[in-house]
């Protein structure tokens, strides 16, 4: 068994578990298999040779996301009256805007599988740490550091959310 | 006031220093006691093979006593059932018809005698009512149960078997009050 | 990879994983054996010569229990949650290495399962994931108490992650690999890491406790208060793989503490050894500091009372935290000081 039988394979089971997202109706398995989904896209990497990037994901969407994601579905009250009941106008509206949104994933897509072909036959190597932190703090500094102003941002957010309601208390 | 132990502590809200604070000596301090404790002589009996030896008045199930020549020292006064504070004694007396001297040492003797163990503190207040030597608790233990019925001891289990007479000749009340 | 390598990996494996069972089943034995010395008692004697077989009756028991699901439970998540929190403990010794290479008939072996060069990330990895047996375990049984344990699990470890990530980030920097065996190596001798971060080493192993759910970070159990907590509705050998997961992840992040902080395999004087005499009490090095530690979490266990749960999330976030994060931010100093940043 060669590398891109196992690529395949992979593949097939990261589709297939991103497919068992939509189609569970019990949101909380909805969530445990996108976390399944998650391992398997860091399966995906490890081929890739990129281990820093596949441990990542799993550290950050698997252990600490879902894991949020996990806790507001668990504390809502998921029954079966409580479900919003859907006309068949809203369900032909989301069947073209999911296949808009299709249509655009393929188109962006197939461009993209041509620049990835470009750089990854350059070096295997390239997902280790040492590689990743050289073009991060180099080539890429400036989105790098650009995305961390980001999350500043979403931390000021979230203080001045939890300081409002302290106010609102007093 | 004068504390009379010693040992009082007066306690107050007062801020903890910044060692206080941290937690961490007083964390130590306390593993440090209980690392002690591993090289302390453990308390431990390991039952069934070793006992715990009871002292002579340890205050344990009853028995109602017979005299020397075999009859029952109970002549169900009542006092014993007045005495008790947790009302755990009952009976019925009854009047010794000719025959039975024997059987009984007194004219008045308990048809019923019956005391409920799990209402019983076993005090001892009974044993010490007793004007006729008849009742005393001994250093046998109450055994366990799984019905509550069998907790309530009647004359059957009270009374010492004739051939199997329990010793209480240690006890602190024995031989105190004179032949009456 | 040659067939024979396989062999000897898969052998390797399986030996890891019943050590790793069997150390696990008696941490169980030692825990309640402990708990009786520091109480002055003499603890679990009568199965076997000094209670030795206790482990096997206690497993024999929990197999032989009705093995019994709620009606209104959600069936295989609550089959799948205890086999999540015992995979995913029993995973995190895939990267650990045990001691030096050693040499059998000719064949060096390699004593760890995958010499990843990303080990402490795969560790970290595996202990996030380790919250999804819990809040599984909890949602599934459909309880609500169990839920809300499930939750104050699940909230606990989360917040304990984060400044036991900074901690091993310091310690990253101090080495400069992410490999287990790089940072083993880089503390050669009697140079251990615990004598340069002391501050990361507190802080870390406060975060162990925390993640493993032991005293004094019990709360998501209560064992003695609140009925077990998230594993209420288990029973039988589910409800024993919560309870040998716990001893398992115990005698794991004993093996981690041990490597980032201790020197992993090494022992002073070791130069004076080489070849499997060496790897040989490395073993012996590395198990000793593994259950000296196990010793210390059941010690701390038996001495401290449990925190309430604004205190606990108190002393995570706004102690335990900042304090990581201004030792890491030293570190970086003096690192780059030592570099010739400033010059």
């Amino acid at each position: 068994m060669n590398l891109e039988t196992f690529a395949i394979i992979m593949g097939g089971l990261t589709i297939g578990s991103a497919l068992m997202v939509i189609i569970s109706k019990n949101p909380v398995k909805s969530v445990l298999f996108l976390v399944l989904t998650f391992f398997f896209i860091s399966g995906n990497y490890i081929l890739m040779n990129a281990q820093f990037i596949a441990a990542v994901n799993i550290i950050v969407y698997a252990g600490a996301i879902m894991v949020l994601f996990l806790f507001v579905l668990m504390l809502l009250n998921l029954s079966k009256e409580n479900e919003p009941k859907n006309s068949v106008f809203v369900k032909f509206a989301a069947l073209v805007a999911g296949g808009i949104l299709f249509t655009v994933l393929i188109a962006a897509l197939k461009d993209g599988l041509v620049i990835a072909a470009a750089t990854v036959d350059q070096s295997d190597t390239i997902g280790l740490v040492e590689n990743l932190g050289q073009l991060l703090f180099t080539k890429y500094v400036l989105p790098f550091e650009i995305s961390s102003v980001l999350f500043i941002a979403a931390m000021v957010g979230a203080v001045l959310l939890g300081k409002r309601e302290k106010q609102l208390i007093d | 006031m004068q504390s009379l132990s010693n040992r009082k502590k007066v306690v107050s809200n007062k801020k903890m220093t910044f060692l206080e604070r941290i937690y961490l000596p007083a964390i130590f301090g306390g593993m440090w006691i209980t690392f002690k404790h591993l090289f302390r002589k453990n308390n431990t009996l390991k039952y069934p093979e070793e006992q715990r030896v009871l002292v002579p008045i340890y205050r344990g199930l009853h028995v109602l006593k017979r005299d020397e020549q075999g009859r029952e020292n109970c002549t169900a006064c009542g006092l014993c059932a007045v005495a008790c504070p947790a009302e755990a004694i009952t009976m019925v007396a009854a009047e010794r018809v000719k025959g039975e001297e024997n059987l009984y040492r007194e004219e008045k003797y308990a048809e019923l005698y019956e005391i409920d163990m799990l209402r019983c503190i076993f005090c001892g207040l009974c044993e010490e009512a007793c004007p006729k030597e008849a009742i005393f608790l001994t250093d046998r233990l109450l055994p366990a149960n799984f019905e509550r019925d069998e907790f309530i001891y009647g004359k059957d289990r009270l009374v010492e078997p004739i051939d199997q007479r329990i010793d209480i000749s240690k006890r602190q009340h024995t031989g105190k009050r004179t032949e009456l | 990879m040659e067939t024979s390598e396989i062999i000897e990996k898969l052998l390797f494996i399986g030996l890891l994983f019943l050590i790793t069972l069997g150390i696990a089943a008696y941490a169980t034995y030692l825990e309640r054996k402990v708990a009786a010395w520091f109480q002055d008692r003499i603890g679990p004697d009568r199965a076997g010569p000094f209670g030795i077989l206790q482990p096997l009756a206690d497993g024999g028991k929990l197999f032989f229990k009705e093995d019994f699901i709620p009606a209104a439970a959600d069936k295989w998540l609550f089959i799948l949650g205890p086999g999540i929190a015992m995979f995913t403990s029993m995973m995190t010794g895939a990267v650990i290495p045990w001691s030096s290479d050693i040499e059998i008939a000719g064949n060096t072996i390699e004593l760890q399962v995958a010499d990843v060069n990303i080990g402490i990330l795969f560790i970290m990895g595996f202990l996030s994931i380790g919250v999804y047996g819990i809040m599984i375990g909890g949602w599934a049984s459909n309880n609500k108490f169990s839920l809300f344990s499930a939750i104050r699990a699940s909230s606990q470890m989360i917040s304990y992650e984060l400044a036991m990530g900074i901690c091993v980030i310091t310690i990253v920097m101090l080495t400069g690999s992410l490999s287990l065996n790089k940072i083993v190596e880089s503390q050669h001798g009697m140079n251990w890491n615990v004598f340069y971060q002391p501050v990361a080493f507190i802080i870390f192993f406060i975060c162990a406790l925390a993640e493993t759910n032991r005293a004094p970070f019990d709360l998501p159990e209560c064992e003695s208060e609140l009925i077990g907590g998230y594993h209420t509705e288990y029973g039988a050998m589910k409800m024993g793989f919560y309870l040998f997961s716990e001893y398992v992840s115990m005698f794991i992040s004993s093996a981690i503490i041990s490597i980032l902080f201790f020197g992993g395999f090494n022992f002073p004087w070791m130069d004076h050894f080489n070849g499997n005499t060496l790897a040989i009490l490395g073993v012996i090095a590395m198990f000793t500091k593994t259950f000296i530690f196990m010793f210390v979490f059941m010690w701390i266990r038996w001495t401290l009372p449990r925190f309430r749960f604004d205190q606990l999330m108190h002393l995570g976030w706004k102690s335990l935290i900042p304090m990581a994060l201004i030792n890491m931010l030293i570190t970086g100093i003096v690192i780059a000081f030592n570099e010739g940043w400033f010059n």
